[in-house]
């Protein structure tokens, strides 16, 4: 009998604490969308206009890259970089690395999107606008964006909300970041169905409210 | 910049790649097929209206489409695997893939079919068809049309997620790649040939579908 008494718990059952754990690494996962959302749409926007404008030359140099970026998994691509960058003399650590390969993803997402909707507005509108007198700036500013952004703004919200799941992703480079911290749980605690059920209304909780938010939006638009 | 690409290792396991590309093929295809079925079914629970069974098919579809595809690949690997229900990494991929193709087609389809106004099908029924002939004739056809170029995304979605396969200890091209990888140190090269074999794979996967597209709506207007 007295040997069957542990000396040592190496498990522990997850505990109340464990929520505030998994509460910072979802911050941090924000974190990482936060920064890779913003800046990959407007560099994104950025090459959907170029792409939109050059024509035969942007769609073979800019086009094909943009291309790669989303016919490759995030995996490969995070892992490539993050091995890519000590090569060429600049180390980053995983949160730098992820979050500059997220930014180029989204990016290359939200050209593909950006590009539709500037196609989405009728050449027979900017010509009106020019001749009623604007600059080419100010047609771009006050008619293409807001035309464009309503024919479009479904895609980008998938797009935005693909990116917030996908930077599940850069745990494997060893981000510590809402996934990755369950993992470390699970370890520890041995019940990762508890704690994957967890994490998973965390996820939902982040992304189910902002999908429900541009659905109303876009509804409020059509009507307008 | 004192690092020495070497290929030569690379190149030699090249046909490992390959034979794991095909199982990459495999599992993606097979996922799609899976999820397309189960869309379907739940795209139709949820246009029932029996409110008895609607939540079923919510809760799927909004628990796919909201949670990262990792987290339900570790579920089904990690989180089943701790009641004793254990799955073979080949397993384990198939189901959270098809789980979660499954979601994402449902909307789509469920969108195919509220495209297609009601009044075709009361037209068609009073033109004399049967139910069956105005499904496969009148409204089948139409949100095909609608439904077919999500359903390339998926495809090439599904097999972009299959790579997710590695973390669960599937040998399949990104298992067998970092397989190969740490065999020896050659990280950086075996993703870069990786992901080139992906880009192929999926411009095939696209190529392929344009031709099927060709080949069944040329003849039609639009």
């Amino acid at each position: 009998m007295e040997q069957s008494a542990p000396a040592i718990q190496f498990f522990t059952a997850f505990q109340l604490s464990d929520i505030w754990f998994l509460g910072e690494a979802a911050g941090r996962t924000l974190l990482i969308a936060a920064l890779s959302i913003p800046g990959g749409t407007v560099l994104g926007i950025f090459f959907g206009w170029v792409l939109s404008v050059s024509g035969w030359a942007g769609a073979s140099s800019l086009g094909l890259i943009l291309d790669v970026f989303r016919s490759v998994p995030l995996v490969i691509q995070l892992i490539l970089f993050f091995n890519f960058f000590p090569i060429i003399g600049i180390p980053l650590d995983p949160f730098q690395a992820g979050t500059v390969v997220l930014v180029f993803y989204t990016s290359a997402l939200v050209a593909a999107v950006a590009r539709g909707g500037i196609e989405a507005v009728e050449v027979t509108i900017r010509r009106a606008a020019r001749s009623l007198g604007m600059t080419y700036w100010q047609d771009l500013r006050y008619i293409v964006f807001p035309i464009g952004l309503r024919a479009v703004l479904p895609s980008w919200t998938g797009v935005a909300l693909g990116v917030l799941k996908d930077s599940a992703l850069v745990s494997v480079i060893g981000y510590v970041e809402l996934l990755r911290a369950s993992q470390i749980l699970v370890i520890r605690t041995q019940q990762p169905l508890l704690i994957f059920a967890v994490v998973g209304v965390f996820y939902f909780a982040l992304s189910f409210p902002i999908a429900r938010i541009m659905e109303r939006l876009e509804l409020k638009w059509q009507n307008d | 910049m004192d690092y020495t690409f070497h290929w030569r290792p690379v190149f030699r396991r090249l046909p490992e790649l390959l034979e794991a590309s095909v199982l990459t093929l495999e599992v993606s295809v097979l996922a799609m097929i899976i999820g397309i079925l189960l869309g379907l079914l739940l795209a139709l629970i949820k246009m029932s209206g029996n409110r008895s069974i609607t939540w079923f098919a919510t809760s799927w579809i909004e628990i796919a489409r909201n949670t990262p595809a990792l987290l339900q690949l570790f579920f089904f690997g990690f989180g089943l695997g701790a009641y004793g229900i254990h799955f073979s990494p080949f397993l384990i991929v198939l189901c959270a893939l098809s789980f979660n193709n499954a979601g994402y087609l449902a909307e789509t389809f469920r969108g195919g079919f509220q495209a297609v106004p009601d009044t075709q099908l009361k037209a068609a029924r009073s033109l004399g068809m049967t139910l069956s002939q105005t499904y496969s004739r009148i409204i089948i056809p139409q949100v095909m049309r609608i439904v077919y170029y999500p359903m390339t995304n998926q495809m090439v979605w599904s097999v972009l997620v299959s790579s997710l396969g590695m973390l669960v200890g599937f040998h399949e091209l990104s298992g067998a790649t970092q397989f190969e990888a740490s065999r020896t140190y050659r990280i950086f090269e075996f993703f870069a040939v990786t992901a080139v074999i992906y880009y192929i794979i999926v411009k095939l996967i696209l190529g392929a579908s344009k031709l099927i597209a060709w080949r069944f709506f040329r003849n039609e207007a639009g």
